[in-house]
């Protein structure tokens, strides 16, 4: 019996290799010289039918734990609509290739085309790329990007209030790109202009990477920063939390030049760690030195509108070491799943789901503060829906007894403060579970 | 599809008041955003129903061409059948909801489908370990040369700043190279498309960080010479990286570590047929050999000696290239795949790409130029028609193949031919399909010659005919702001 | 009185004393097809013979500039950011930049006109 994945008859088989002048299947290796042959077959279990499959598959998953999860740090548990994964799964959709055959790639080319047209309406940007893998590539990405854009600067400036992994991803790419990435200090949990003033004078700066909201949940008062930043030459990244621009300042208000981040707060799965979507968007005048792929609109033979790949020459597979990325893929299926998630909820519904998860934090963030063990750490500072808490206690000792508790309480800071994420999944009995167990326990 | 009634974008479908989803709400008190720190310009997001959005991106889908839809012969890109096991697998809610910083005495399971995964990889690769963080295959070439990058460095040699290349590599291997800070060279390849040897032993200096490679190369065709290319750069003191791309027809046959790579990347979205979803997510892992996992990237993967798994991170790593542990449901759909087949499927997989690839090579020389002609592997590549004088291009020929109901084949790659058509079928098509294919090309090669203009224009029964491409890249318009101004 | 030189890459140089532009030849706007875009340097720049300079774009293919000359870059030709296809429509007039020579023997190696057209005919003969 033949795999179940393979077509072949004995028959075909026979028949085809009698085309090809061959006795056996092997025989096509002839070339391949017998000491670099594998001695025997691969030290691998053998042949599973579905049902097996899916028993290893379950008794793995058995030995996962469900927590309700109040852990952030970039990563959102949110709702996604059953027809998100429902359209999704339409194989048209999933078992096609990237476009290159715009004839028969509308389906692909729209919905990017689509997903382009709503990150740039919530980063308040002109034009978007069709993705990038995540949120940390995107915004190393968009690092190189004012370094070629500014040519002859080599520094590029991160604050010390962006997320770890993102500056820690950055840091990997500046290393071996050869970048002179530069931290600027954090003043009171947010970026301080004053240090970020003095490094610019430098002017050797290309790009200035600032968050909103920053890894501490704090939404930062940009003020006065694009003015600095533009006067010194430099282009102003911002790195954002892309369901948060439904109710924060955009990018482009703030007078970004580039905006890049995660979008998987947009209801995507969380999937341990993925698969989620990098966006990259910017300002017109920046176009042909944004990575990754772009869809434009265009007109065929018979005069109706379609839709194809664009600047095409910027990219690997024909600029090769001039390109102005490596990247040759974008998140194809995350940037559908963007596109269906947000003509779901429309900007409204994106209020709402800010505003649930902005509401919850407050109320868990008093509740918690009222418990007299746990305080903000930095309580002049407004916030959305994720908030940093200083703690009496060792944080370890919480969030082990949390997860007795099948919760996730948060992302440990240091030993004395924890970073905590409500979202609109939790109800507010969970919230006051939490705070209960804060109340209750001495986590010693 | 009726293109008048549904051909438009969903902003086209927006009516003010509308909505496809109702949000939950634990009705908490209203808290206040400062108003400096507010949004000024309401987002212009489509305003659409449930059903509205359903019609919509279903009658999308319809325009589009997928390997469940036919045959997609796409050359160095392995479109192989996509099994729905897989899809199951990866969408377990008890691994869809893991939050990446959840604790990993909570995520044993999803710790086991990685080392489990790591494991299998190291083993097919002929590797000691295997990340699996890196997004995609260009992602894994950056990190593997990032791995190489600190070797080097570890013991104080910072002049190997180059990579040799051959010319007929994918491009992602110099971008990759130029974004991991390292300046690329180009080996030429001799006649029948391998690697020059001579030239490139003339090349190996103390300059050279890594060779990178193929085998099989683009053209299809295997390096027999690889043992004794990966010698003289050790020799030369640099290291060798093996793109994994054409890995498919090796499953069983011979395993990179065992022809003396050091470096390698896998395409889990071509070799373990994990869906391209129109373009990604993919996944890239990088392999090593002993003596290299301490610079592979934080955080990693370990057994325990209790038979626990553990996430951990190490100083000498070459830092981190990703916040997580990868694209997790495309490993779990990847680790479902190797389960399914087994050791004994997957080497009969890269026997029966090989079959499939040098049967339609041997059914359409006749009407084909063949400019290598040798046994090929999974792939192999034509040079345009025989008879040039109907004036037909490859271009022509890959946009007729759509009117036949296939998928182009890989056109003007490799760049070592002028009309390159790069055909790679995998295993899991049948010989009636391929018998289907024959038919289709040989019927374009007698329209080439009677009637040209039929294969000039095509295709013709699309849903869009040729694009414009040359306005689209003038005057680019890719929101629907834009060209909603753009109509004025 | 201007001359004209050509390079084996395609660009050509016009030299009017210390002061010439350059381009990409007829052969070289051909081979390419409808240009899209053009990568130019700034004013201030110094290009350095036998190095790129920029890059002429074209929708599926693009082509480095090689300096044929080094100088320094005195002015580019903005009209082309507005219309690069000037460049297929005459791209002897439609220059790229234009530079201030520093090394004006480096033209000494250059081909003159009869010359490089002979050098397109046996490269269009491979």
């Amino acid at each position: 019996m033949n795999h179940r994945y393979f077509p072949h008859t004995p028959a075909d088989i026979a028949e085809m290799l009698e085309r090809c002048g061959a006795a056996t299947p092997g025989d096509l290796y002839a070339d391949v010289p017998e000491q670099l042959r594998l001695a025997g077959e691969y030290d691998l279990p053998t042949s599973m039918t579905e049902k097996e499959v899916r028993d290893y598959f379950n008794r793995l998953a058995s030995a996962n734990r469900q927590l309700t999860c109040f852990a952030g740090g970039g990563f959102y548990h949110r709702y996604t609509p059953a027809a998100v994964p429902a359209l999704m799964s339409r194989s048209e959709f999933l078992t096609s290739y990237t476009p290159y055959q715009p004839e028969i790639s509308q389906g692909t080319l729209q919905y990017i085309f689509e997903y382009q047209s709503m990150m740039a309406e919530l980063t308040g940007l002109d034009v978007s790329n069709a993705s990038m893998y995540d949120g940390t590539t995107a915004t190393a990405e968009a690092m190189m990007m004012a370094v070629a854009a500014t040519r002859k600067r080599n520094t590029v400036l991160i604050s010390g209030s962006v997320a770890p992994a993102v500056r820690n991803v950055a840091a990997t790419y500046a290393r071996y790109h050869g970048i002179d990435l530069q931290e600027i200090e954090s003043d009171n949990g947010v970026t301080s202009l004053d240090d970020l003033k003095q490094k610019l004078s430098s002017g050797k700066v290309a790009g200035v990477i600032l968050p909103q909201p920053n890894y501490f949940g704090i939404i930062e008062d940009l003020t006065g920063f694009a003015d600095a930043i533009h006067q010194a030459g430099a282009l102003m990244i911002m790195n954002c939390i892309a369901s948060d621009l439904a109710v924060l300042r955009s990018p482009g208000e703030w007078g970004a030049d580039i905006a890049a981040g995660d979008a998987q707060s947009l209801g995507m799965p969380l999937s341990y760690g993925g698969p989620y979507l990098g966006f990259l968007c910017c300002t017109k005048a920046l176009i042909r030195k944004m990575p990754g792929r772009i869809v434009g609109a265009t007109k065929d033979a018979g005069g109706n509108r379609t839709f194809v790949l664009t600047l095409q020459a910027r990219e690997q597979h024909i600029r090769r070491d001039k390109a102005t990325s490596n990247i040759c893929s974008n998140q194809g299926l995350m940037a559908l799943h963007t596109a269906i998630y947000l003509s779901l909820l429309g900007t409204e519904g994106l209020k709402e789901v800010c505003t649930a998860g902005a509401n919850g934090a407050h109320y868990l963030a008093d509740k918690l503060t009222r418990t007299g063990k746990m305080r903000l750490k930095y309580p002049d500072r407004p916030f959305l829906n994720e908030f940093a808490m200083s703690c009496d206690f060792d944080v370890d000792c919480m969030l082990k007894v949390c997860t007795a508790h099948d919760i996730l309480g948060g992302i440990k800071l240091d030993n004395h403060s924890i970073l905590i994420a409500v979202t609109e999944m939790q109800t507010i009995e969970e919230l006051d579970r939490l705070a209960e167990i804060v109340a209750t326990s001495n986590f010693a | 599809m009726n293109k008048e009634y549904y051909g438009k974008l969903i902003f086209e479908l927006s009516r003010e008041g509308r909505s496809g989803a109702a949000i939950p709400d634990a009705g908490c008190p209203d808290a206040q955003i400062p108003a400096a720190l507010a949004r000024v310009h309401t987002p212009e997001l489509p305003q659409a129903d449930e059903p509205t959005v359903v019609r919509h991106y279903t009658n999308m889908s319809a325009n589009n061409f997928g390997v469940d839809t036919g045959f997609y012969p796409l050359g160095s890109c392995t479109m192989k059948y996509n099994p729905k096991i897989n899809e199951e697998m990866c969408s377990l809610p008890a691994m869809a909801s893991l939050h990446p910083h959840a604790p990993a005495e909570t995520t044993q399971g999803a710790l086991e489908a990685y080392w489990t995964l790591q494991r299998a990889l190291s083993e097919i690769g002929g590797m000691a370990e295997f990340t699996l963080n890196p997004f995609s295959g260009a992602h894994g070439e950056l990190t593997g040369l990032m791995v190489i990058r600190a070797y080097h460095d570890s013991w104080g040699d910072h002049a190997r700043t180059k990579v040799i290349v051959p010319d007929s590599a994918h491009g992602t291997n110099p971008a990759s190279a130029a974004v991991a800070g390292l300046k690329v060279v180009e080996v030429k390849s001799l006649p029948d498309g391998t690697v020059d040897a001579d030239a490139l032993e003339a090349m190996l200096d103390d300059s050279v960080a890594a060779v990178m490679m193929t085998n099989p190369n683009t053209a299809g065709i295997f390096e027999s010479n690889v043992a004794r290319i990966t010698d003289m750069v050790h020799r030369a003191g640099a290291l060798m990286y093996y793109d994994g791309a054409n890995l498919n027809p090796m499953l069983g046959i011979a395993r990179p570590g065992d022809m003396g790579f050091d470096v390698m990347h896998i395409n889990l979205h071509k070799t373990f047929s994990t869906p391209h979803g129109g373009g990604g997510p993919g996944s890239g892992p990088v392999g090593v050999r002993d003596g290299l996992e301490k610079f592979l990237p934080n955080p990693r993967v370990v057994k325990n000696s209790d038979g626990t798994f553990g996430i951990t991170a190490s100083g000498e790593a070459l830092g981190s290239i990703s916040a997580t542990l990868g694209n997790f449901a495309v490993q779990l759909r990847a680790l479902s795949y190797i389960l399914s087949l087994g050791k004994e499927g997957l080497a009969e997989a890269g026997l029966l790409a090989t079959l499939n690839a040098n049967y339609i090579k041997e059914s359409l020389r006749d009407l084909y130029k063949l400019p290598i002609d040798r046994v090929c592997k999974h792939e192999f590549v034509f040079d345009g028609l025989a008879d040039k004088n109907s004036g037909v291009t490859t271009l022509d020929i890959a946009k007729r193949l759509l009117d036949y109901g296939f998928h182009a084949p890989t056109i003007y790659f490799p760049l070592l031919f002028h009309e390159s058509l790069m055909i790679e079928p995998t295993e899991t098509e049948s010989k009636e399909t391929l018998d289907c294919f024959i038919k289709a090309m040989r019927d374009i090669a007698r329209e080439a010659a009677e009637n040209p203009e039929v294969v000039k224009t095509a295709p013709h029964t699309t849903p869009v005919s040729r694009p414009d491409d040359t306005a689209a890249a003038l005057n680019p318009t890719v929101t629907w702001k834009e060209l909603k101004n753009s109509a004025g | 009185m201007s001359k004209t030189y050509f390079s084996k890459t395609h660009e050509y140089v016009t030299v009017d004393g210390d002061s010439a532009v350059i381009g990409i030849s007829d052969f070289a706007q051909k081979a390419l097809g409808n240009v899209v875009y053009v990568d130019m340097p700034e004013e201030g720049d110094e290009i350095t013979a036998g190095e790129d300079f920029g890059a002429v774009e074209s929708v599926k293919a693009a082509s480095d500039l090689i300096a044929p000359v080094s100088g320094e870059v005195v002015e580019t030709n903005e009209a082309l950011v507005d219309n690069p296809r000037l460049v297929n429509d005459d791209c002897m007039a439609n220059w790229i930049i234009k530079i201030t020579l520093s090394d004006p023997s480096e033209l000494d190696s250059l081909m003159d006109e009869d010359a490089y057209k002979a050098f397109c005919e046996s490269e269009a003969a491979h």
